[in-house]
């Protein structure tokens, strides 16, 4: 199983905890996972990325095993410690500064 | 025994306030949504119970949020927004064109009789509909393909679709108002528009009296009396008693017609108030007093109503849709402010009180009449 970190806001949103376990069919990609993660969870739909192109949201950031991954491509392999379930795939809110 | 019901909408999230007839004692609870900004809440008229909150962010981006009892639980529905067809593009802040991009929803109009059917104005504007509730969002794009909207370009707060009236005696009948882009009224409930603002007068467009380009803020309507409708504008306070086919301006003696919210009083179809603002460049109240405004005569003679509001050392705005009124008698009137407070008067603005004082920046304020 994959381990998803979701921001405090997405878990209010979808009711459940820090961390989300997901299970993709294939190989673990980006796309992968967000698609298991708004399946499971349909509230977190048009949330992080874009309901029809599925481009990530401007503010939000893709982390695992200390690398930023958000620009990577979305059918990109993640890391195999995120794919064993070892490391935790990180999405982020990115922080606020002096904004809001 | 009858009470009132206050939804609040913040920058920080969502309250609701409820109290008795009487409307002196409180109940506040909240927030909701916490952390997210909540641009509108609104109930149906057909079903009290039923609410729907606008809830968004400049991270996660828009969520459309649901209670069928009255606020205490809430669902997410559908939140997709797709603008029918390959939107053309509108006029950029420099004049050039740019591309109709969805940013959030402003604004929650739900049906007069049907609990599952509601309006949502949207930025970047255009008008959307669901008929299931808010499972589904469809574009009206008779409004977005309007010959003028290549020439709409964005206020300071961005091309919004932030009013939508309905008029209960004509059931196709509804107008919108867009910053800035001025009023636009439908008779077959949104399919098709034609533009209405003969008579307005702006002066921070080219020309001052064309038909598209007005920074309407707000406008308002008494249900027994639908022909005719108030409206703030950027600059003056306006109104029309043909439906909308011709406005003229009922500023009188207002301190400053600058300002965002308008409301009429339920019983008395002629009472209407605003809060005046200093003026755009300083988006607070003028002289540091905090001062409602009546006119009994529907307008051009205001006088100020300040008993219970601070009279020195205030500098808030009221924005436009944080302004409403019940249907008790007499009539309630209820506004939020950007410091957060909420005020009411239980006697038509005779006098005020705080029912909250330290919300985070308000944004909408509506309240309904509980039988």
């Amino acid at each position: 199983m994959i381990q998803v970190v979701l921001p405090r806001n997405l878990q209010i949103l979808a009711g459940v905890g820090r961390v989300v376990e997901v299970q993709v069919d294939g190989p673990a990609t980006q796309r992968a996972v967000l698609d298991a993660l708004e399946a499971g969870h349909p509230a977190l739909l048009g949330t992080m990325r874009d309901h029809v192109t599925k481009k990530r949201r401007p503010m939000i950031r893709f982390f695992a095993c200390e690398e930023d991954l958000s620009d990577e491509p979305l059918d990109a392999p993640l890391p195999e410690e995120v794919a064993s379930g070892k490391e935790p795939f990180l999405i982020l809110g990115a922080i606020a500064g002096g904004q809001a | 025994m009858s009470g009132v019901r206050l939804l609040v909408g913040t920058r920080k999230g969502a309250f609701i306030l409820t109290s008795d007839g009487s409307r002196k004692k409180w109940k506040v609870e909240g927030p909701h949504f916490a952390g997210w900004e909540i641009y509108h809440l609104k109930g149906s008229p057909a079903d009290p119970d039923r609410l729907y909150a606008s809830q968004s962010s400049s991270w996660f981006g828009q969520v459309l949020q649901r209670s069928n009892d009255g606020g205490k639980n809430w669902e997410a529905v559908g939140n997709q927004f797709q603008y029918e067809g390959t939107p053309g593009p509108h006029q950029w802040y420099d004049g050039s064109p740019h591309p109709w991009e969805f940013k959030r929803v402003w604004h929650l109009e739900p049906s007069l009789d049907d609990p599952d059917r509601v309006y949502a104005g949207v930025e970047d504007a255009a008008l959307f509909e669901t008929t299931d509730g808010g499972k589904s969002w469809t574009e009206l794009p008779g409004l977005r393909n309007y010959p003028t909207a290549s020439t709409w370009a964005p206020g300071a707060g961005g091309l919004c679709l932030h009013t939508i009236v309905l008029d209960p005696k004509n059931h196709g009948r509804m107008y919108i108002a867009i910053s800035a882009a001025g009023v636009f009224r439908s008779d077959d409930r949104g399919r098709t528009w034609v533009q209405r603002n003969l008579g307005l007068h702006s002066n921070h467009i080219p020309d001052p009296d064309a038909e598209t380009g007005h920074c309407v803020h707000r406008i308002a309507m008494h249900p027994s009396r639908p022909n005719t409708l108030f409206m703030q504008k950027h600059w003056d306070v306006m109104r029309t008693d043909d439906c909308a086919d011709n406005w003229r301006e009922i500023s009188g003696n207002l301190p400053t017609d600058f300002g965002f919210v308008i409301d009429v009083n339920a019983n008395e179809p002629d009472t209407i108030y605003v809060i005046p603002i200093t003026s755009d460049s300083h988006h607070f109240v003028p002289e540091g007093k905090l001062r409602v405004y009546r006119s009994k005569t529907g307008g051009d003679d205001w006088e100020a109503l300040t008993n219970g509001l601070p009279q020195e050392n205030c500098f808030v705005n009221v924005l436009r849709d944080a302004m409403d009124v019940d249907t008790l008698d007499p009539s309630g009137v209820y506004f939020g402010t950007s410091g957060g407070q909420v005020y009411a008067s239980p006697d038509g603005g005779d006098t005020w009180n705080a029912v909250v004082h330290d919300l985070p920046a308000v944004l909408s304020v509506e309240v309904q009449t509980l039988k």
